[in-house]
C-alpha cells in the first residue's frame, strides 16, 4: 500500500506501524466518575468494520509522525490521510 | 550428440552449440533453446513421473504453464528441484536430472501406484489413513512424508545471492508479446516512463512462435525490431527474464527477475532480483494459454498442447514427433496442423470435435471431422491414438487444442471475479480490475494478431490519456486476424480409461465426479478435496476443464460454477528471493556499542541483546568456566570498582516548556516537583494498567529532561511516547529525540567508582558526595575538556555512576576508564555479572517487567499516583489488578544453600501436591550470588508479602529441579540502600 503523507507525499506502508482505530485518540477523563468503565470500553471495545474505518499509523521509518488513515478495509482504498495531531486538535483534545 | 529432431529455421543460433547432460546423458542444444526444446530435439520423450501414479510423462506446454517436465538442475548447493524445463534456458554445461522416482526414470518402482489407482481416488487419505490412530505417527506419517513433494533440496546452504529492488514508471507494460510490444511503442512514442517486462529471454511472445506477419514482414522479425526500438529510448526499462507475479494495492507489482540463473555461473552477480515496481497505470498483456481436452489416456508422453508442438517448430526448429496428429475443437488446432506440414512434417490425422467443412487442407492427413479421440497407445511415449469410429492411427504425438484462456491471474489478485465469455468459450478480465490497471490482448480474450495489435495500441493510448500524456501521431502495426472459431469441448465420454484433467496433482475426470458425487462441490472444496489446480503450475491448464466437468455434474453453467480465488504468485517465486540479502548474519542488522572493540580485544564473550552484541563477560586468562569470569566480576566490583557499558538502554532526549508535565503524564510516579540537576526512578504503565517499561530520567534544566528505557523497550516506549505526544496531549510544548546512538554511556560501580572517575573527570567539577549526591546528576567535562553527563545511579546497589560522552568518544573512554581504574584493580563487567547484582539487589528486569505484572505486583504500588492523570492509573485500579492477596516480588533462597534454583519453577505451599490447583506463582529470576555464596532468586508468590519466612516448594517439572526455598526480601544485599548513598 501508499499512504499519502500530508507532509512527505507517497510514502509505501512498509515505512509505517500500525496502531489500529483512530478512536485510540480520544481516551476518556480520569477524573469522571465512571472512569474505570469509561476507559476499559475505550481500550477494549473496538469497531471492526467492513468498509471505511479510520486508522492510527506511524510513521516510523520516516518523520514519525501519527498519521490518521481512512482506509477501506475490504478494498484498502485510501480516501483520507491527516496529521493525527491536527486531528486531536481539531477534536479539541488537550492535557 | 545428435539434434535428431531438429529441423531448418527457427530462432535459435547455431554457431553456439552448448552441451549439457540430461539424467547423466550428454546431449547438445543451441544458444536460444530452452531445455524443453533441446530435449525434444535430442529426441527425448519420457521426461518425469506423475506426482500420484508415477505416469511417465512428457513435456506438454512450451511454457511457464508446464505441468509436466518439472526437472532438477545443478548440483551440490546450486541443486535446485521443480524446475520447468519449459522456461529453462540451455546454458553450456547445465546439468538437469528427472525427478520423483524411484529407481531410474524408465523403471520406476513407484509405478506400482498406478496399479493400486483405484485406492488412490480423490480424498484416498482421508478415508485411507484413519484407522487405527496406533498408525498415525509410526506408520502413515512416514509413508506419506516419504512420497510427498516432487524433487529434493540440497540440504546446503545456498551460495548464490539474491537482492531486492524498487522500480517506479508511468506504465507498466506486463508482457511483451504484439499486444505489450503495441501498447509499449505507443506509450513510450509519447514520452511516458515505461517498463516492459516479459518472463521470457527474448521478447515477442507468441510472435516468435507463428508464421503470421505484422506491418509486412515475419512476426518474430516485427517483434525483434520494436523490442530493440522501445530499448534504445531512455524512458524505457526493457525486463526480460522478468515474470511480474503479483499485482498488489495501490498500483504496486511484485516482478522477479532472474538475473544470472541462465549462466553456467553467477560471477559475483545476484542470481535473481525481486523488485517491486510501483506504477501508476499498468497494462496487462500476458497473452492466453492453451488447455487441453481430457479423453482415455491423454497423459502419454507425444501429447501435447497444439500450440506447443508448433511454437517447438517455428521458434526452435524442432518437432517432438514423425507421425503427427492434431486433436482440436477450434480454428487454431488447425494452424498446427498447417504450419508442420508446411515445414514437411507428416500429419497423420486432424481429428476435430465440430462437424463443420474442414477449415484448412492438410495434406496427407485423415481428417475427421465431428470425431474424437477415444484412446491411445504407448507405454512410454504415444504410438498411436484410436478414433470414436474405431479406427487406430499411427502417431508418436498428438497435438491437442481445447481452445485458449486469457491469463486472467493478475486482474483478480484484488479479488476481482472473471467473466465468462461464450464466443471464445473462456473467462475474460470482470469488471473490477485493480485500480490503475488495462488489460489488452489476448489476457483480454481478444485472440486474433490484428485484434490484439490494434488492442494493445487502444490500451496504451488509454493510458497515456489517464496520465494527461498526449499520444503520439505514429502509425500503429497492422496485421490480418487469423481464423479463430470454436466450439466449446472438454471432455470425449466414450473412453473407459482414465482421463486427465490436472495432468502435475493425477486429478482425473473421475475424481472430479467423485468430489461432486461426496458433495464438495463449491469449486473451493473441490480444490482441496481433489488438490485440482495445486503445485507449481497452479493448474494453468487444467483448471477450466475441471471446471466444466463440475459444470456438467451438477447442471450448472461453468461461470454459475465459479473460479477458485487467483492468488499471487502467477509463477513460483523462490523463498531465497524474498529473502534476498536477509539471511544469516545479515537477517537484521547488528547494532556494537561503543566498546566492542575494546571488548573484543579484552576477548569478551558476545551476547545478542535484541539487535545488540553486548559483552556478556569478560574471561580472564585461567578461566574456564564462565561462572568463574561472572563470579570475579561481581565480587571485583563490589570490592573495588568494576566498568559495564550501558549504551544499548534506549535514551529519549525530552525538550519544550510542558516537557515536565509530560513526563508526568508518562510515568506512573510524580515526576512534576523533580529538581534541576537531579534524577528519579520511573515506572511506566500501559493503559490497561499493566507495567510497560522503567528506567530513570535525569532533569537537565528546566525544560530539558533525559529518560533512559530498557535495551528491549527502546522503540515500543518511544513510539507510545510519540502517540501520547501527538494524539493525546497534542497542545502540549514537548519535542521528542531518540538520543541512543548518540551518548557512549558506561556505569562505574563499586566503592571505588568515586575514586575511579575523580582521575578522569575534570577538577573543576565537583562530583564529592556532598557536591553529587545520590541522584544528582549534572553536565561535566572529562579527560581536559571533553563535555560528558553524569548520573549518580545504581543498579548494582553498590555506589555508582553512569558517565555518557559523544558516541564518538566511546572506545577513548573507556580505554581511560579502565587505565585509570588499574590501580583500583578495576575489572570491567558484561551483562551476566550486571544481571547477577540487579538480581542481588531485587531490581526487577524484563523478566519481572513481562506485560503480565502490575506495579502492585512489583512491590512499587505505592508509586503510581492518585493525585494526577498519567496512562494506566484508572485501569491499574481495577478490583483483579488491585488484590490484597496478588502476587508479589519476593526473594527466595534455598533451604539447603548447596542446591541451585531454576527460573520458571513454580511455587507450590509445603506438603501440596505440584498440581495446577496449587500453583502459587513463579520464579523469574535466578542467579548464583558470589557473595552470599548460594542461589538465589526473584519471583512472584501470592501474599508473598505476608509470608516471609515461609519455606514453599520451587517445581521445575520441565529441568525435574523440586527445591524447598524459603521466602525472603528480594533485597538480598544492603537492603537499607546505605552503599548507594556513601
Amino acid at each position: 500500500m501508499i499512504i499519502e503523507h500530508p507532509l512527505l507525499g507517497p510514502r509505501d506502508a512498509a515505512e509505517f506501524t500500525y496502531l489500529g482505530d483512530a478512536a485510540m485518540i480520544d481516551r476518556p477523563d480520569w477524573q469522571s466518575g465512571d472512569a474505570i468503565r469509561e476507559f476499559h470500553d475505550y481500550l477494549y471495545l473496538r469497531d471492526n468494520p467492513a468498509g471505511e474505518h479510520r486508522e492510527l499509523w506511524f510513521h516510523e521509518q520516516g518523520d514519525r509522525s501519527w498519521l490518521v488513515v481512512t482506509r477501506n478495509t475490504t478494498t484498502h482504498e485510501i480516501t483520507k490521510v491527516e496529521l493525527a495531531r491536527d486531528t486531536a486538535l481539531a477534536s479539541g483534545r488537550h492535557r | 550428440m545428435s539434434n535428431a529432431r531438429r529441423i531448418a529455421g527457427g530462432l535459435i543460433d547455431r554457431d553456439q552449440r552448448l552441451s549439457f547432460s540430461f539424467n547423466g546423458e550428454a546431449m547438445s542444444g543451441y544458444a536460444g533453446d530452452t531445455l524443453a526444446s533441446a530435449l525434444i530435439a535430442n529426441d527425448r520423450r519420457l521426461v518425469a513421473r506423475s506426482f500420484k501414479y508415477h505416469r511417465p510423462r512428457g513435456i506438454f506446454t512450451a511454457g511457464s504453464e508446464e505441468p509436466n517436465a518439472l526437472v532438477q538442475l545443478r548440483r551440490g548447493s546450486r541443486q535446485e528441484p521443480n524446475t520447468r524445463a519449459t522456461v529453462t534456458e540451455l546454458f553450456e554445461g547445465l546439468e538437469a536430472t528427472s525427478q520423483n522416482h524411484l529407481g531410474s526414470l524408465e523403471h520406476d518402482l513407484l509405478a506400482v501406484n498406478d496399479l493400486l489407482a483405484p485406492f488412490l481416488s480423490a480424498g484416498f487419505y482421508y478415508k485411507t489413513f484413519m484407522w487405527p490412530a496406533a498408525f498415525w505417527e509410526k506408520f502413515y506419517e512416514p509413508i506419506i512424508r516419504a512420497s510427498a513433494g516432487l524433487g529434493r533440496l540440497s540440504g546446503e546452504a545456498d551460495p548464490d545471492h539474491y537482492d531486492k529492488g524498487f522500480l517506479h514508471c508511468d506504465v507498466l507494460i506486463i508482457g511483451a508479446g504484439p499486444a505489450g510490444l503495441s501498447a509499449a511503442v505507443a506509450a513510450a512514442e509519447a514520452g511516458a516512463r515505461v517498463i516492459l517486462a516479459d518472463e521470457d529471454f527474448l521478447p515477442g511472445g507468441r510472435a516468435n512462435a507463428e508464421t503470421c506477419e505484422v506491418d509486412g514482414r515475419p512476426a518474430a522479425q516485427w517483434a525483434a525490431e520494436s523490442a530493440a526500438r522501445l530499448a534504445a529510448l531512455s524512458n524505457v526499462r526493457l525486463m526480460t527474464r522478468t515474470s511480474v507475479y503479483g499485482a498488489f494495492d495501490h498500483g504496486i507489482y511484485g516482478a522477479l527477475e532472474r538475473k544470472t540463473d541462465h549462466l553456467e555461473e553467477s560471477d559475483g552477480r545476484p542470481r535473481q532480483v525481486l523488485w517491486r515496481i510501483y506504477a501508476k497505470r499498468a497494462i496487462l498483456c500476458a497473452g492466453a494459454t492453451e488447455r487441453p481436452i481430457a479423453f482415455s489416456n491423454n497423459d502419454r508422453p507425444g501429447i501435447m498442447l497444439a500450440g506447443a508442438v508448433r511454437a517447438y517448430a517455428n521458434r526452435w526448429a524442432t518437432v517432438p514427433g514423425s507421425r503427427i496428429a492434431v486433436f482440436t475443437n477450434n480454428d487454431d488446432g488447425w494452424r498446427s496442423a498447417t504450419d508442420l506440414a508446411a515445414l514437411g512434417v507428416e500429419i497423420s490425422a486432424v481429428v476435430d470435435t465440430r462437424d463443420i467443412t474442414p477449415p484448412a487442407s492438410v495434406a496427407g492427413a485423415a481428417i475427421a471431422m465431428g470425431s474424437r479421440v477415444t484412446d491411445t497407445g504407448g507405454r512410454k511415449g504415444l504410438k498411436f491414438i484410436r478414433l470414436a469410429d474405431g479406427r487406430r492411427i499411427p502417431a508418436d504425438c498428438l497435438a491437442v487444442s481445447g481452445g485458449w484462456n486469457p491469463n486472467v491471474h493478475l486482474t483478480c489478485h484484488q479479488r476481482g471475479r472473471p467473466a465468462w465469455r461464450d464466443d471464445i468459450a473462456a473467462f475474460v478480465p470482470g469488471d473490477e480490475l485493480p485500480p490503475g490497471m488495462i488489460v489488452a490482448g489476448a489476457a483480454n480474450g481478444t485472440l486474433t494478431l490484428g485484434a490484439t495489435l490494434s488492442d494493445g495500441w487502444r490500451a496504451g493510448n488509454a493510458a497515456l490519456a489517464s496520465l494527461g500524456i498526449s499520444p503520439r501521431d505514429i502509425p500503429r502495426p497492422v496485421a490480418d486476424d487469423e481464423p479463430a472459431a470454436i466450439s466449446a469441448f472438454w471432455h470425449v465420454r466414450d473412453g473407459r480409461a482414465r482421463a486427465w484433467l490436472d495432468l502435475q496433482n493425477d486429478v482425473t475426470v473421475k475424481d472430479i465426479r467423485l468430489a461432486h458425487q461426496e458433495g464438495y462441490r463449491a469449486v473451493e472444496h473441490l480444490k482441496r478435496y481433489t488438490t485440482l489446480g495445486m503445485a507449481t503450475d497452479q493448474g494453468k491448464t487444467a483448471n477450466v476443464g475441471a471446471l466444466a466437468i463440475m459444470a456438467e455434474c451438477t447442471g450448472k453453467s461453468i461461470p454459475e460454477t465459479g473460479t477458485t480465488i487467483f492468488r499471487p504468485p502467477y509463477t513460483p517465486v523462490p523463498i531465497a528471493a524474498f529473502a534476498g540479502r536477509s539471511r544469516g548474519r545479515d537477517f537484521r542488522p547488528t547494532r556494537l556499542t561503543p566498546s566492542h572493540k575494546w571488548s573484543e580485544e579484552q576477548g569478551a564473550v558476545f551476547v545478542e541483546a535484541g539487535q545488540w552484541l553486548r559483552a556478556q563477560w569478560f574471561p580472564r586468562h585461567g578461566e574456564t568456566h564462565w561462572r568463574e569470569s561472572v563470579d570475579r566480576e561481581v565480587n571485583q566490583t563490589r570490592g573495588s570498582v568494576g566498568i559495564c557499558d550501558v549504551t544499548t538502554l534506549g535514551k529519549i532526549d525530552i525538550q519544550g516548556r510542558d516537557a515536565a508535565d509530560f513526563i508526568n503524564n508518562i510515568y506512573c510516579n510524580n515526576f512534576a516537583s523533580l529538581a534541576i540537576g537531579k534524577v528519579r526512578y520511573g515506572l511506566m504503565l500501559r493503559e490497561d494498567g499493566i507495567a510497560m517499561d522503567d528506567g530513570t530520567t535525569a532533569r537537565l534544566a528546566e525544560n530539558h529532561f533525559v529518560m533512559t528505557t530498557t535495551t528491549a523497550n527502546a522503540v515500543s516506549v518511544f513510539r507510545h511516547m510519540e502517540f501520547c505526544r501527538q494524539c493525546l496531549w497534542p497542545d502540549m510544548d514537548v519535542h521528542l529525540i531518540s538520543a541512543t546512538e548518540q551518548w557512549a554511556q558506561f556505569a562505574v560501580a563499586g566503592p571505588n567508582s568515586r575514586a575511579l572517575l575523580q582521575e578522569i573527570v575534570d577538577p573543576d567539577c565537583d562530583i564529592s558526595n556532598e557536591g553529587f549526591p545520590y541522584m544528582a546528576c549534572g553536565e561535566i567535562t572529562v579527560c581536559g575538556g571533553t563535555s560528558a553527563r553524569l548520573f549518580r545511579i545504581s543498579f548494582s546497589g553498590e555506589l555508582a555512576y553512569e558517565i555518557a560522552v559523544p558516541a564518538r568518544y566511546g572506545d577513548a573512554l573507556v580505554r581511560a576508564l579502565m587505565s585509570a581504574g588499574e590501580r583500583f584493580g578495576v575489572t570491567a563487567y558484561g551483562t551476566e555479572a550486571l544481571g547477577v547484582m540487579r538480581i542481588e539487589k531485587g531490581h526487577a528486569a524484563g523478566n519481572e517487567i513481562n506485560g503480565q505484572t502490575t506495579a502492585r505486583n512489583l512491590g512499587l504500588g505505592r508509586m503510581v499516583s492518585k493525585q494526577k492523570d498519567c496512562i494506566g492509573n484508572v485501569l491499574s485500579e481495577r478490583s483483579q489488578l488491585d488484590r490484597e492477596d496478588g502476587l508479589a516480588l519476593m526473594g527466595f533462597r534455598p533451604v539447603d544453600r548447596a542446591e541451585s534454583l531454576t527460573a520458571g519453577a513454580h511455587f507450590i505451599a509445603a506438603r501440596r501436591n505440584p498440581a495446577t490447583e496449587n500453583d502459587e506463582g513463579w520464579m523469574s529470576s535466578v542467579a548464583y550470588s558470589p557473595v552470599l555464596g548460594h542461589s538465589i532468586g526473584l519471583g512472584f508468590i501470592a501474599r508473598g508479602r505476608d509470608r516471609e519466612g515461609e519455606v514453599v516448594r520451587a517445581v521445575d517439572p520441565v529441568r525435574n529441579n523440586d527445591v524447598d526455598v524459603e521466602i525472603i526480601s528480594p533485597h538480598f544485599i544492603d537492603p537499607e540502600g546505605k552503599r548507594l548513598r556513601a
